[in-house]
């Protein structure tokens, strides 16, 4: 009896690993948690890709619940969430932000115009200083940050008509009623 | 000939390393900035190409990260102060060397756990193996056969009995 449970161990090991590697079948490496979640966004004053000579500052949208969507002309998986951003721009009933992250002014001017503008502004980090403080490593990334400047929320990669209808609507909604 | 092959590897990946390292941190006038600076490098991950440190990679991201590791050591930043800049950003990922933590408990642990779950079951399993050898005295008729073949009266039979 004791020797048949013995045996039984190399099978309950492989069980417990074949447990870990199914949940891990469908997680997604690159998809990090982000440790700012649940701080202050971190402050940035940025040129504005239609007038730079303006300045676009973290700043200015305290006391409303917005969208900081980082993008670039050169960022293939933009163009997929570009369409999505254009119409939520139109019904969603918050600001989108754009931080055009390490891009040419014109690229990304020629850009907008031709597939279209869903920001209300676009910050220009061309060195993209401010995209390490807000830990991006691949666009497209999209904060949600509340009416307090705090971050809660980040989509890692282009939003899908799921993440918005299941994550960021209910969540905007919410946000904007505290 | 072997040994010469095996040489001219070792070389060539030693050669090769130093390139790598060469590489990821291009001169500075201080050399004792651009060792820190590279060891730096060597310690955080990439989070574009995962299985490469910042001074590995050629990502863009990875050249913007060894440019501000180099900025905040001519700043007069400390490593730990470096390291947790980046940690605010991009969280402990960012880390080859997890920090010791209640939720990386068991990854730092565990091999000593396995360890000891390892010699125990070696105590166990030779514990046993010398009970079951001491049982089963011989009875009469072996005994006999015993002195006789001690003696050399009795050929022993190549079957063994």
């Amino acid at each position: 009896m004791k020797k048949k449970l013995l045996l039984m161990i190399p099978l309950a090991v492989f069980f417990v690993l074949a447990g870990f590697f199914v949940v891990g079948l469908d997680r997604n490496p690159r998809e990090i948690p982000s440790p700012l979640i649940g701080k202050p966004a971190p402050v940035f004053s940025l040129p504005d890709l239609s007038d730079p000579e303006k300045t676009i500052a973290s700043q200015d949208f305290l006391g409303q619940v917005w969208l900081l969507n980082v993008w670039a002309s050169w960022c293939v998986s933009c163009r997929s969430e570009h369409p999505l951003l254009v119409e939520f721009a139109k019904t969603g009933g918050v600001p989108i932000v754009g931080l055009n992250y390490k891009d040419k002014t014109v690229d990304a001017q020629l850009y907008l115009r031709r597939y279209g503008d869903p920001y209300v502004a676009s910050a220009m980090d061309a060195d993209g200083r401010v995209g390490i403080d807000y830990g991006v490593y691949g666009s497209p990334e999209t904060f949600l940050i509340d009416k307090q400047g705090i971050i809660r929320y980040k989509q890692i990669g282009p939003i899908n008509e799921k993440a918005l209808r299941e994550t960021i609507v209910p969540m905007i909604k919410e946000l904007k009623q505290s | 000939m072997k040994r010469f092959l095996l040489a001219c590897v070792i070389g060539f990946c030693c050669w090769g390393g130093m390139a790598v390292a060469n590489e990821a941190v291009p001169t500075e006038n201080d050399p004792v900035a651009q060792k820190r600076a590279m060891e730096l490098a060597a310690k955080l991950r990439c989070l574009v190409c995962q299985n490469q440190s910042i001074a590995e990679s050629d990502a863009e991201l990875a050249v913007d990260l060894r440019q501000q590791v180099r900025e905040q050591i001519a700043a007069g930043k400390s490593d730990r102060q470096i390291i947790s800049f980046m940690t605010e950003r991009y969280g402990d990922f960012v880390l080859y060397e997890p920090p010791m933590k209640l939720t990386t408990l068991l990854l730092w642990v565990g091999p000593l756990l396995l360890l000891v779950a390892g010699m125990m079951a070696m105590i166990f399993l030779l514990r046993g193996r010398n009970q079951a050898a001491e049982a089963a005295p011989l009875t009469e008729a072996e005994r006999a056969r015993a002195a006789a073949l001690l003696e050399g009266r009795e050929l022993p039979d190549r079957k063994g009995k």
